[in-house]
């Protein structure tokens, strides 16, 4: 193929990683150019063909157990016009590209998965992908054939032209089909109607990987002479390192080297979240039983008088005093003045840790004008950020790969691993693997914020909700961003647009910050799962107080579909419609209603987030005091389903790790 | 030194014999499919077979392996080419989400079906007490039906 540009014979790896060249296309995902060796032809940044009419797809954002890597591949696949059976899947690389005031991305989005995002960022952009490169191949093929591109269709893998009665495998068009300059025009997408696998059942891409044993995750990093760390953390917030005695770890076979970390300031932004002593060996468990053998004396913490008991005290002391009015509509005092009866109900809801599967990890290697990190991260572009706060390295020579993650809920948008293994590599000038324990991952996790929450209900004689308020003491999530001021720290927890607003006339939201040091971050979908909790079970409350039927209360609440202002994320509006409809159909499918035995009982909850509607009912038996669930139906209206087994796993895991947290 | 048989390999290690069978699977002979979760042998993750009996490798010390017989997640099928009838079960009900404790899920499956060839929910609920923190226990559950299945079709 001498058609091909000298420089850009690079293997399928390399050009993953490094795009070379491809910059200008961006948007639409496809360099003006292919690149053929060893029989591999790539099309662009996220496409490429092999001779044997097999696809590979680059997914370029991580794949956390939220199915992107399946789902993506299913948008590029449809417009691309390719059988899903020979569609295989690759992770790529962090892209980020240097420019005049900061960077920018490579691949013609964000990478990252966070937000509950991951599917919408990827669903203009990778279809669009999918239906250039195909109309790319469509012009090579009406070209070749010396045709109008509008006598060539395609069938999965090849261009048809009925006209002259050929067809012409993809695989042989795709140096020919980059070569071309790509017309300024996105290509047209496809009709809904038309998909044949968006939308369709389709099994997890790479499960045959898993069941085998075969995937990688970041744990299962491998390098040429790597080496294996630990760190013994801070048993308490903010302590630092008084002194330590390694010489017992010393003396373990394996152990290589020993050496202080410096955590941050108490209360200030934090690149790492503690303090602690690193230990460095030729094995992870060598690396272990070095820092078993540790003994470590810490300087006493700012922190060392937090506790539970004293957080939950002055929650409750805060709720007695006046917040910070964060929402005030209607006039919420006289409504409750006027109201024939008033509900009050206070709700705890406890820190979570996020505990996924897999333990933090980190692979790095840094030298002295350049880093490699791979990790298991939400957040690629904060791992790149994280490694350049600890190295001073720029960002544009740090190479950051993703792994499969083993679990992420989170707790991986936070990159303190990653800049703990730089911080490590850099000391050593050795390539390292860092390993948390278990116990290093509960003790050190940015835990869901706790809060004491406080609702008040106000209800006219024929049953309606006429006032409502909500009074929360918590740590705030955003505690301790740069430059947060101290105002907006209620944004982390009270959505202001959440139900009821707009829907009760008269309505209060009061915070008070309660600066516990204890660390915070993002659980799921934030203050979401607090929030859903509280106001689902304080409308059961109100139900019960008051005579009505809960479905009913909840029901004539939400009224009939229309759409709301909704300001949060998953905007710009809400559809209580949405909820009520899916109330219904949740409620009849469980049997709401139906006689039931002394002791059993079925419960509803419904809650808007991030732009997804979502219903459960349950039935349940109370029995010497132990719940137990005997049946559950669950069902979301997420919009349209791309990938609808997907979304099933989603709402079946979602369940689950919901009763888990709520029933402990 | 202490020599034992891995996916019918002859292996042996001269390390420290306290050393976890973990992590001479994973470090020393880079059998990565077994993974770490919580090393006090209670997540499951690091489930393997010795002498065909589901173990938490993360508390079997490997000095107490000498001789024995250890099979990981990689020499489960019995081919390339082929699944055991767990690992299909787990395809056919697209069991896993992250993935990440499914090795150890269908290790423990494997020597619960050898013992329980028909079983019920609830022997299910019993027995497997590996986590997921993915929550895909529902799917879990019916593929082990599944496998049940097909392994009897397999005798019969």
């Amino acid at each position: 193929m001498s058609a091909v540009p000298r420089n850009c014979y690079l293997t399928r790896r390399q050009v993953l990683i490094a795009g070379v060249g491809a910059a200008g296309s961006l948007v639409v995902g496809l360099p003006a150019f292919a690149y053929e060796e060893e029989g591999e032809r790539m099309l662009g940044f996220f496409i490429q063909i092999n001779p044997d009419g097999s696809v590979v797809i680059g997914c370029k954002d991580p794949e956390i157990g939220q199915g992107l890597r399946t789902t993506v591949p299913m948008m590029v696949a449809e417009e691309l016009d390719v059988d899903w059976n020979r569609v295989h899947i690759e992770q790529m690389p962090l892209g980020i590209v240097k420019t005049a005031d900061g960077f920018r991305w490579k691949y013609g989005g964000g990478q990252g998965v966070g937000g509950s995002t991951g599917l919408t960022s990827n669903w203009a952009l990778m279809r669009q992908v999918g239906a250039d490169a195909r109309r790319q191949l469509i012009r090579a093929a009406a070209r070749r054939l010396a045709i109008d591109e509008s006598q060539c269709e395609t069938r999965p893998g090849f261009v048809v032209c009925a006209s002259r009665d050929v067809e012409i495998p993809y695989s042989e068009l795709i140096v020919e089909a980059a070569a071309l300059p790509m017309p300024d025009d996105p290509a047209p997408l496809k009709a809904m109607d038309d998909y044949r696998i968006i939308g369709t059942r389709r099994k997890t891409i790479d499960a045959r990987d898993i069941v085998t044993g075969k995937a990688m995750y970041g744990i299962d990093t491998v390098q040429p002479d790597m080496r294996y760390a630990v760190i013994a953390r801070a048993p308490v917030l903010n302590a630092r390192v008084k002194t330590f005695d390694d010489t017992k770890a010393r003396e373990i076979e394996g152990v290589l080297d020993v050496f202080t970390i410096e955590g941050p300031e108490p209360g200030e932004p934090y690149v790492i979240l503690a303090s602690g002593v690193a230990v460095v060996a030729t094995s992870t468990w060598a690396a272990m039983q070095g820092r078993a053998a540790l003994d470590i004396e810490w300087q006493e913490s700012p922190n060392a008088s937090d506790s539970s008991d004293r957080f939950w005290r002055e929650n409750e002391e805060m709720l007695k005093g006046e917040g910070q009015v964060v929402l005030d509509e209607g006039d919420f005092d006289a409504a409750m003045a006027a109201a024939s009866k008033t509900i009050t109900r206070q709700y705890r809801v406890p820190f979570v840790s996020h505990a996924p599967l897999e333990p933090q990890n980190c692979y790095a290697h840094v030298k002295p004008d350049e880093c490699h990190i791979i990790a298991p991260t939400q957040m690629p572009s904060g791992a790149s950020r994280s490694a350049h706060a600890v190295t001073g390295i720029p960002r544009e020579n740090i190479r950051v790969e993703m792994t499969r993650v083993g679990g992420g809920f989170g707790r991986r948008l936070t990159n303190d691993y990653v800049a703990e293994a730089a911080m490590i590599s850099k000391k050593t000038g050795w390539p390292i693997k860092l390993q948390w324990s278990r116990e290093d991952d509960i003790r050190n996790d940015f835990y869901r914020p706790g809060g004491l929450h406080e609702m008040h209900a106000g209800i006219d004689a024929d049953g309606t909700v006429v006032a409502w308020a909500q009074r929360l003491a918590s740590g705030s999530k955003y505690y301790r961003r740069p430059d947060m001021p101290i105002e907006n720290l209620y944004q982390a927890e009270l959505y202001l647009d959440d139900f009821p607003r707009r829907i009760v006339d008269n309505i209060r939201m009061e915070y008070f910050h309660n600066a516990i040091g204890l660390p915070r971050g993002s659980w799921r979908a934030p203050a979401h799962t607090a929030n859903a909790f509280v106001i689902q079970s304080f409308i059961d409350e109100i139900a019960h107080e008051t005579g009505q039927d809960p479905l009913q209360l909840r029901l004539d609440l939400l009224g009939e579909p229309r759409e709301l202002e909704y300001s949060g994320h998953g905007g710009p509006t809400f559809n209580p419609g949405r909820l009520a409809r899916l109330l219904r159909f949740v409620a009849e499918r469980i049997g709401y209603g139906k006689r039931l035995p002394k002791g059993r009982g079925i419960g509803l909850a419904t809650h808007f987030t991030f732009g997804g509607y979502a219903a459960h009912a349950m039935e349940v038996t109370v029995a010497d005091g132990k719940l137990s669930i005997e049946r559950i139906v669950a069902a979301i209206d997420c919009g349209y389903a791309v990938h609808p087994n997907g979304v099933d796993a989603q709402l079946q895991g979602g369940t689950i790790d919901g009763l888990s947290t709520a029933l402990g | 030194m202490v020599s034992f048989r891995i996916n019918s390999e002859d292996v042996s290690f001269d390390g420290d014999p306290g050393t976890p069978l973990l992590w001479v699977i994973r470090d020393h002979l880079q059998l990565r499919g077994t993974k770490f979760g919580c090393g006090i042998g209670q997540c499951g993750a690091c489930t393997v077979h010795i002498d065909g009996a589901a173990q938490r490798s993360c508390v079997v010390p490997v000095a107490t392996i000498d001789g024995r017989n250890v099979t990981t997640i990689e020499g489960l099928a019995p081919s390339e080419h082929a699944l055991h009838p767990v690992q299909q079960a787990w395809l056919e009900h697209d069991v896993p989400q992250c993935g990440y404790c499914q090795a150890g899920q269908i290790m423990a499956a494997v020597d619960f079906l050898e013992r329980h060839p028909d079983p019920s929910d609830a022997d299910i609920d019993n027995n497997i007490t590996n986590l997921c923190r993915c929550g895909t226990y529902v799917r879990i559950r019916k593929a082990i039906h599944r496998a049940a299945e097909l392994t009897a079709g397999e005798k019969s």
